[in-house]
């Protein structure tokens, strides 16, 4: 049964923080909320917790009104990018927290409650490591408590908010890989908040990435990386250089090269700005079709290099090379750059 | 429990006299601790812990055991137990209106907490003895349903909640104010009543900070003098407090007599503040903070 969040809105003061949202979760699905600070995402999953409430919309799950019931009614789990647990409980007591906090008939016994703490807790892979307080263990490891705890209540619907904000690079790579497999063996609709483009396109079966309290664009990682629709969502999503060009027949001229315009651009003729990503350049040396430059310094980056170029009027400009070819090019030299393709909008 | 720390295997905890730290200062803060709690602390106190001997062991041990000395010094330590505690409970709840709502007026109710603080102690006994009196405006209030409070523990006890007010409210509102707010919405959305929220979660975050605020409200009460005599009437066996019995004792020049109450007082006294701290370093280890 899906999630449907229908017209959501909500402001705090002045500020509109969410400004008419309408989104549609289907069973299972892992979504990603993805924006600039500001955009309204945290806001948004805070409204679907029960921890907002909007101004007006409405939410809607397996045809229930959630907007209608409590915070603790709602069977939401929730992860919080600074983990919120308790400190003065142990990883076990944390994660039993919520099975305790169960009422009446559904009030699981303390054998029942055991035997799934060390279920959950070998499950986010802490095994042993139940006795320990959150003070005593590493940022990765909080963050699977905080997880372990959220799952503990059976919840509906799993919200994680910037769950991977707090943590150093590599830790961050290991548990995005990790919680995408969680997601596939309890099947979970999960909805994640990231401001990392990069977590959003590998994590998510849909990204919607928010501006100013507004979607942007909704669709699949490919979707929004192959066809923004918007040039925000294509800076938004990667380095952009902006170009002035000429559109004619279809195509446009760059620097007296015709260069290919990607799906959703427009075509019809006269001036316009070409968006072009910094990797998507032909480098010749000498004078070829294409914009004339002078190189100036080369910076080799693992397995690509920066050029920064000096266009003949004035301009600057940085693209990025395969590192064997930044090897044979050296700064001062004259070059040609030609953009593989472009996108106008 | 995994809590505890334990000191590697073998390894019996030599006493050390001086922790190495590569940032020094240790002799100086030291010698500054030594000189400077000499001279306000411990010399005054050793005065008065040899003061009474002049009398013989016999002498103080009849001084301190004395009907009427017991009975001061169970309500000198009972009224400021039982005024530490209600200020704990009361102290706290203002602490979290002033931490967590706004209304108007609420920088006025801040700085009203420090009063206590701020009035001349007879001032303050003097207010509400006139108020608690059979005659004062909440004494015939009172007096109507047959309950007096002035010139009974419960007029001692009084008072020593009004000067005790602000500790616990100080020693709590900062604790309160540091708490996450997340640590709170989480609970919520595990289904956890408020109820449920605030006994195992908020109250294990601020019941070190309460302890805390008891053990100086308690301490202050345990010393006041000058606020109760007012309200107490001071009848012995019933009203009459130990710091009071003592100033009795030197109007009678006895002042070994004063000493030895003095010293039972400062025994017991050191004896509970220690128990308290130790409760607290246990709490603030528990929370793993």
């Amino acid at each position: 049964m899906p999630l449907e969040i229908d017209h959501l809105r909500k402001t705090f003061g002045k500020f509109p923080a969410l400004n008419s949202v309408s989104l549609r979760a289907e069973d299972s699905e892992f979504i990603a909320l993805l924006g600039p600070s500001g955009s309204g995402k945290t806001t948004l999953l805070r409204c679907i917790a029960g921890l907002e409430l909007p101004d007006s919309g409405s939410i809607r799950f397996q045809g229930e009104n959630l907007l209608a019931q409590k915070v603790r009614d709602r069977r939401i789990g929730l992860v919080f990018q600074h983990y919120a647990l308790f400190r003065h409980m142990t990883a076990a007591q944390n994660v039993a927290f919520g099975l305790k906090a169960k009422r009446g008939k559904e009030k699981p016994s303390a054998a029942v409650i055991k035997a799934r703490v060390e279920e959950l807790l070998a499950l986010v892979q802490l095994e042993g490591l139940g006795g320990r307080y959150p003070s005593q263990l590493s940022g990765g490891q909080r963050q699977r408590v905080a997880l372990a705890r959220a799952l503990a209540i059976e919840p509906r619907i799993l919200l994680l908010d910037e769950p991977f904000g707090a943590l150093d690079a590599k830790v961050r790579r290991e548990l995005r890989r990790w919680l995408r497999q969680i997601h596939e063996r309890t099947g979970l609709t999960t909805i994640f908040v990231t401001h990392d483009q990069e977590e959003a396109l590998e994590l998510a079966d849909r990204v919607a990435l928010l501006k100013d309290g507004a979607l942007e664009q909704v669709g699949t990682p490919e979707e929004l990386y192959h066809q923004p629709a918007t040039p925000f969502v294509f800076e938004f999503l990667g380095d952009v250089v902006k170009l002035p060009c000429e559109i004619v027949d279809g195509a446009a001229l760059i620097g007296g090269a015709r260069v290919t315009l990607l799906g959703g651009s427009r075509r019809t003729a006269g001036a316009g700005v070409a968006h072009v990503r910094p990797d998507a350049f032909d480098v010749a040396r000498g004078e070829s079709e294409g914009l004339k430059a002078t190189l100036g310094d080369v910076v080799s980056a693992g397995a690509s290099a920066r050029l920064d170029c000096r266009l003949d009027n004035g301009d600057a400009l940085e693209i990025r090379v395969p590192h064997d070819l930044a090897q044979t090019l050296k700064p001062g030299e004259r070059v040609s750059l030609r953009p593989r393709e472009a996108r106008v909008w | 429990m995994a809590g505890a720390v334990a000191s590697p295997a073998g390894a019996a905890k030599r006493w050390r006299f001086r922790e190495p730290s590569a940032l020094g200062g240790f002799w100086p803060s030291f010698g500054f601790v030594a000189v400077y709690m000499s001279l306000i602390v411990l010399i005054p106190l050793a005065a008065l812990v040899l003061r009474p001997w002049e009398i013989g062991i016999d002498g103080v041990w009849r001084a301190v055991s004395s009907e009427r000395t017991v009975a001061a010094l169970r309500l000198s330590f009972g009224a400021a137990a039982v005024a530490a505690a209600v200020n704990a409970v009361f102290g706290t709840i203002v602490a979290w209106a002033l931490v967590r709502y706004e209304f108007p007026g609420k920088r006025v109710v801040d700085a009203f907490v420090d009063l206590p603080f701020a009035l001349p102690t007879a001032v303050a006994g003097i207010a509400l003895a006139s108020i608690y009196a059979p005659n004062g405006i909440l004494g015939a209030a009172f007096g109507a349903h047959d309950i007096r409070i002035a010139y009974t523990p419960i007029g001692v006890m009084i008072a020593l909640v009004f000067i005790g007010f602000p500790f616990v409210v100080r020693a709590v509102q900062p604790v309160l104010a540091d708490l996450e707010r997340e640590v709170e919405e989480a609970a919520a959305t595990l289904g956890a009543s408020r109820w449920r929220t605030i006994a195992q979660v908020i109250w294990p975050s601020i019941a070190p900070a309460m302890l805390t605020g008891f053990s100086l409200a308690f301490a202050r009460a345990v010393g006041e003098y000058g606020s109760v005599i007012f309200i107490a009437g001071n009848l012995p066996m019933v009203s009459e407090i130990a710091p009071l019995l003592i100033i009795i004792r030197l109007e009678e020049f006895d002042y070994a007599g004063a000493a030895a109450i003095g010293l039972a007082m400062l025994v017991i006294s050191f004896a509970l503040l220690f128990a308290l701290n130790a409760l607290h370093a246990f709490m603030i280890r528990r929370g793993g903070a």
